[in-house]
């Protein structure tokens, strides 16, 4: 190749580290692993596990953040999603698929506010008793994530719209480092969701056996011996366990189930004055 | 030190004015070089085998705390209990060194801890601020040993020390000393309000002069607590002052310790500062409160071989 006139300039080459906390470390094992080119860390058990703690202090305040605020901040993330269309587009990431992806944040966002009302309600009893269910979230969820980005945002939107929080292992991973880098500047709070990348079947069992995550969505794993050792060690602790029984269209209306499989009807009898 | 220094203190101070030269005379502490030495010390690895050994002689090691306005007495049984078994599903979980209170509470946490081999500690001499007449201290002290108590954390005059009234805070602590009794004495330093390393070198050899049994690093009730530096001067203190006098005084940190990480790096800075000797609760004790729940989630990570979970443990 002939040498251009104008010096040229170094490569600026971006290392996809995790997202933990509201920030971007690199695997406490200092792994890294090579995906297409890229430098990507590769997450350990120890990662899982500040994960979880990031996402455990994270979740008293965004569950008891008002729905309508997180209604605003999913909005948010599909305003910042929207701007970045083309690093997903360099990504290989379709444009229908990023389109898709910011409608379903947004779609989310519309329910934050409504989901109590479908999920929950008054109930009628035969007693001096207002009786009333409200959905409360489960807690911590431990997302195994499919690995398209549509895919990946249909897990997790649904999850966190509802006041969980989650700790996500990304198969993925430089589409889903940059959702994190979405989140990250979309006034979601640190650890509401934390993005792991490497080795699912390293990283999983460690949260599925976790007593300190209360669900787990197995929507990414596809090697069933797998999901079945996931789903027997997370019946250690009674966890919840989303495991769907065949390939998911994600293109298609989700509807409110992957909602309110992440929530906790909790109901109140109040006793009514004569 | 010279050797003036110490055969005039060799029976104790005859003045304050030797007292005073004799703090005086200590050598200054090189602030980075006890920063960068603690620092390396909290660097080593410990684990598996060594890590489960190390929990359980850090729980052995907790001094359970609370001290609030809004103890109760439940509360105050529960957290007894709890020194009793910290860990309610397993029996092979030793108890805990102490239960530290407040002076009003002694009752009701002797009452749980009769006969247990778990002592009860009691801060008492207007903790935490120190800021009361002498008669009063005496009084608190001689109130929390009546009912029970078998420690007494005191805190020093901080104000007298930073006045430099060096013989109004010996002559306190050893007046506490005397109203406690046969309740071992722990002198708190405070030394997130001493400023330097300086004054909590002269601090430390003050009160083991006056007749400390345990030098204690803070109350907790303010923003600095035991910091690894400060608390590896306090143990090099308590290693020359047996070198010296042939007494050993044991330390405590506390405040501010809330990890089995940093439980760990406390006991290694032992260990490589003052040796086996220390490596005891009659010797060492971390003042904690949510430490404790922090070592029972790894003792249980390790024995289950599965991350623990705070909802399995209780707050108190």
């Amino acid at each position: 190749m002939p040498k251009s006139a104008t010096p040229s300039r170094l490569a600026v080459r971006k290392t996809y580290k995790l997202y933990v906390a509201g920030k971007f470390p690199r695997s406490e094992s200092g792994r890294t692993y090579l995906v297409d080119g890229d430098n990507v860390a590769l997450a350990s058990r120890k990662d899982a596990r500040d994960a979880v703690v990031a996402a455990r202090a994270a979740q008293p305040g965004w569950a008891g953040a008002t729905a309508y605020n997180r209604g605003q901040v999913l909005y948010r993330i599909a305003e910042m999603l929207e701007a970045r269309r083309a690093e997903f587009k360099s990504l290989g990431v379709a444009g229908a698929e990023v389109d898709a992806a910011v409608d379903r944040w947004v779609w989310y966002a519309g329910w934050s506010d409504k989901i109590a009302q479908v999920a929950g309600g008054a109930n009628p009893v035969a007693g001096p008793y207002f009786n009333i269910s409200a959905p409360e979230p489960t807690g911590v969820v431990g997302v195994i994530a499919p690995g398209s980005l549509l895919g990946l945002v249909s897990v997790v939107a649904p999850a966190v719209v509802t006041g969980n929080t989650v700790v996500v292992v990304a198969s993925n991973p430089q589409a889903a480092i940059t959702l994190g880098e979405v989140l990250a500047t979309s006034d979601v709070p640190g650890g509401v969701v934390n993005v792991l990348t490497g080795r699912a079947a390293e990283i999983a069992p460690w949260l599925a056996s976790h007593d300190d995550v209360n669900a787990l969505d197995l929507s990414g794993v596809d090697d069933t011996e797998l999901a079945t050792e996931l789903e027997r060690a997370a019946a250690g602790t009674l966890k919840r366990v989303l495991r769907p029984t065949s390939g998911v269209d994600y293109t298609e209306d989700p509807g409110t189930g992957p909602m309110t499989a992440l929530l906790e009807i909790k109901t109140v009898w109040h006793p009514k004055g004569f | 030190m010279t050797a003036t220094a110490t055969s005039r203190l060799s029976g104790l101070p005859d003045s304050p004015a030797d007292l005073r030269t004799f703090l005086h005379g200590l050598p200054g502490v090189d602030k980075v070089g006890i920063e960068a030495r603690a620092a390396a010390l909290g660097t080593r690895s410990v684990k598996t085998t060594a890590k489960a050994q190390a929990i359980d002689l850090a729980i052995r090691m907790v001094d359970l705390t609370t001290l609030e306005g809004a103890d109760t007495p439940g509360k105050v049984r529960a957290l007894s209990a709890k020194a009793l078994r910290p860990d309610p599903a397993d029996p092979t979980c030793p108890p805990v060194a102490a239960v530290c209170v407040y002076p009003a509470m002694v009752p009701t946490a002797a009452a749980v801890l009769a006969g247990s081999g778990v002592h009860l500690a009691s801060v008492a001499t207007a903790f935490p601020s120190g800021q009361a007449p002498l008669e009063v201290k005496l009084a608190d002290t001689r109130d929390a040993v009546a009912g029970g108590a078998d420690e007494i954390d005191m805190v020093i005059s901080r104000g007298a020390f930073l006045a430099g009234d060096y013989a109004k805070v010996f002559d306190e602590i050893v007046a506490v000393k005397q109203a406690a009794g046969p309740a071992h004495l722990k002198v708190i330093l405070e030394t997130g309000e001493l400023a330097t390393y300086d004054n909590v070198r002269r601090a430390s050899w003050l009160a083991m002069l006056a007749g400390a049994d345990f030098i204690k690093t803070s109350t907790g009730k303010v923003g600095v607590n035991a910091t690894p530096p400060v608390t590896l001067l306090m143990l090099e203190a308590v290693r020359d002052f047996r070198e010296r006098y042939g007494r050993q005084v044991g330390v405590k940190p506390a405040g501010g310790i809330k990890t089995t990480k940093d439980a760990i790096k406390y006991l290694v800075m032992i260990n490589e500062t003052c040796g086996d000797d220390w490596l005891h609760p009659d010797w060492f004790r971390f003042g904690a409160s949510s430490l404790l729940n922090d070592l029972l989630m790894q003792r249980t990570k390790l024995s289950t071989g599965h991350y623990a979970g705070p909802d399995y443990f209780t707050l108190d």
